[in-house]
């Protein structure tokens, strides 16, 4: 028999495509405000905060969707959870912008401040984070549940890292009081990056409540076969 | 636990978690059914249990509407049509030859188009209760007062009992059909796409009713809408092409049927 809700999924379409484009600009934008902030960039973290409110903009722009969506054709099953799905992604998408733009705002605090070494790879927690990020999207582009199942456990390792850091700038901070504005900011950057870790997470959950019908929030994934 | 149980050869439905309480009202078993040399109905097995909402869905000439007509044999009153395998109902399979005012006054139906008597309100509803049992006028008014309150028309008619019923509107024409079903003190209550020709206040209210009745009658719906099966029934089954594919809570199947052709047709994939 024929596709009967040609415009609905059409709609649907374009709900997915327009996730998936805010989630490109939000992994590129975690990754341009570590530049901007490592570098102190002024142009490019201020560009972080432009690209920012275009992330606020597409956050409202899916959500009416999705809301016209829901008020208009009543979606069910795989459809339903796909709306749902892509609202708890948009959220967190638009947090992780939040998160870049608090990175660039210490890039552009930093400007009057001297260069120090830190016991802290930022670049490497960045990279790990961001990596979360694009693989949760590719779970969601590719409709791989086990893919996004491999993403909650890449948050243990980003845990990790932010505790590593945390120690090595405290214990900088003890021995250099000089540095304590820099090494501030680095706790702050890390913890934005593991926060950015704990959003990737977040869409790794919605893309496996769209895919497979469960609900693996608050750590239940780590009870449940990833196998479909 | 189960609170509704299906398999059928052709398939392997999934069984859902629910309230098991309940002991099974209608118990269909190998079910087929033939209008002529057309089988219209392909070896279905389901459990009912009592005092549930049940929809069954699927696309036109699926045959959740003749199922309907089998547990109240109406299509006896048809030449050329055959039913084979059981419908136990209480115990009893009631394809077997028997009496048939009996079983209606169990089984009780309201149809798609509201079919008022064309006669008073009252009389619309004491009609049916003459047929079964002989009450005098006080005990009368007494039932036909309680199946207009529990079709939530009282209220509206009580001043006009005496009022043709043909001068309700299509809602009220509707309920006043559930009140005369309900008038009989109907075990099972079959509505066949009971709101498909209702406006939205008219829907909302009978499915406000279909939600109330479910304490004290095992009510079996028949809809093209998934929206009001996914409002009012506690468990919907999906049919396609004479088979029964699915039933299972109405939550999960609104939201993670099990089979793909359930998901495919409930998302408009087919139809």
């Amino acid at each position: 028999m024929a596709e009967t809700r040609i415009h609905f999924h059409e709609a649907l379409g374009t709900l997915k495509g327009l996730l998936i484009e805010m989630g490109g600009k939000a992994e590129a934008l975690i990754d341009l405000a570590v530049y901007g902030y490592l570098a102190r960039d002024i142009a490019v973290c201020s560009k972080v905060l432009t690209i920012e409110k275009e992330i606020n903009l597409a956050e409202r722009r899916i959500d009416e969707l999705a809301l016209e969506l829901l008020a208009s054709q009543q979606p069910m099953a795989g459809d339903l959870r796909l709306i749902t799905a892509c609202m708890k992604i948009n959220s967190d998408l638009e947090r992780v912008g939040d998160q870049a733009a608090n990175i660039a705002r210490r890039g552009l605090a930093e400007t009057h401040l001297a260069h120090v070494e830190l016991p802290v790879d930022i670049p490497r927690i960045a990279a790990a984070a961001a990596g979360m990020i694009r693989r949760a999207l590719n779970a969601f582009i590719e409709k791989d549940a086990d893919l996004a199942f491999a993403v909650l456990k890449m948050d243990d390792v980003v845990d990790r890292m932010d505790d590593d850091a945390w120690k090595s700038l405290v214990r900088k901070m003890h021995e250099a009081p000089d540095v304590l504005d820099q090494a501030l900011d680095a706790l702050i950057v890390v913890r934005n990056l593991e926060r950015v870790a704990d959003h990737a997470t977040n869409i790794a959950e919605g893309v496996i409540l769209w895919i497979r019908g469960t609900d693996v929030r608050h750590g239940i994934a780590h009870l449940m076969p990833s196998q479909e | 636990m189960l609170n509704v149980s299906v398999s059928n050869k052709s398939s392997n439905p999934a069984q859902s978690g629910g309230e098991n309480q309940r002991s099974v009202k209608l118990a269909i078993r190998n079910l087929n059914f033939y209008y002529g040399k057309f089988h219209a109905i392909k070896d279905i097995n389901v459990e009912i249990r009592e005092k549930t909402v049940t929809a069954f869905i699927g696309p036109s000439g699926c045959g959740k509407s003749t199922l309907l007509r089998v547990v109240n044999r109406i299509y006896d009153m048809y030449p050329g049509q055959r039913a084979e395998g059981e419908v136990i109902f209480d115990g009893e399979n009631i394809l077997a030859p028997r009496s048939f005012p009996k079983l209606r006054a169990k089984v009780g139906m309201v149809f798609q188009k509201p079919t008022p008597f064309p006669m008073s309100i009252y009389e619309n509803i004491s009609f049916g209760i003459r047929l079964y049992e002989k009450l005098n006028r006080s005990e009368m008014d007494d039932r036909v007062r309680h199946a207009l309150i529990g079709a939530g028309l009282w209220d509206e008619v009580n001043q006009k009992l005496n009022q043709s019923s043909l001068r309700l509107s299509g809602g009220q024409q509707q309920r006043l059909c559930i009140a005369r079903a309900l008038a009989i003190n109907p075990e099972i209550l079959l509505l066949d796409e009971p709101c498909s020709a209702l406006d939205p206040i008219s829907t909302a209210k009978i499915e406000e009713l279909m939600y109330q009745l479910r304490g004290t009658c095992t009510l079996i719906v028949v809809t093209h809408n998934m929206q009001q099966a996914a409002r009012a029934s506690e468990f919907t089954a999906f049919m396609l092409d004479g088979k029964l594919i699915e039933i299972c809570e109405t939550t999960q199947m609104f939201t993670k049927p099990s089979d793909r052709r359930t998901e495919d047709y409930i998302t408009g994939r087919f139809g």
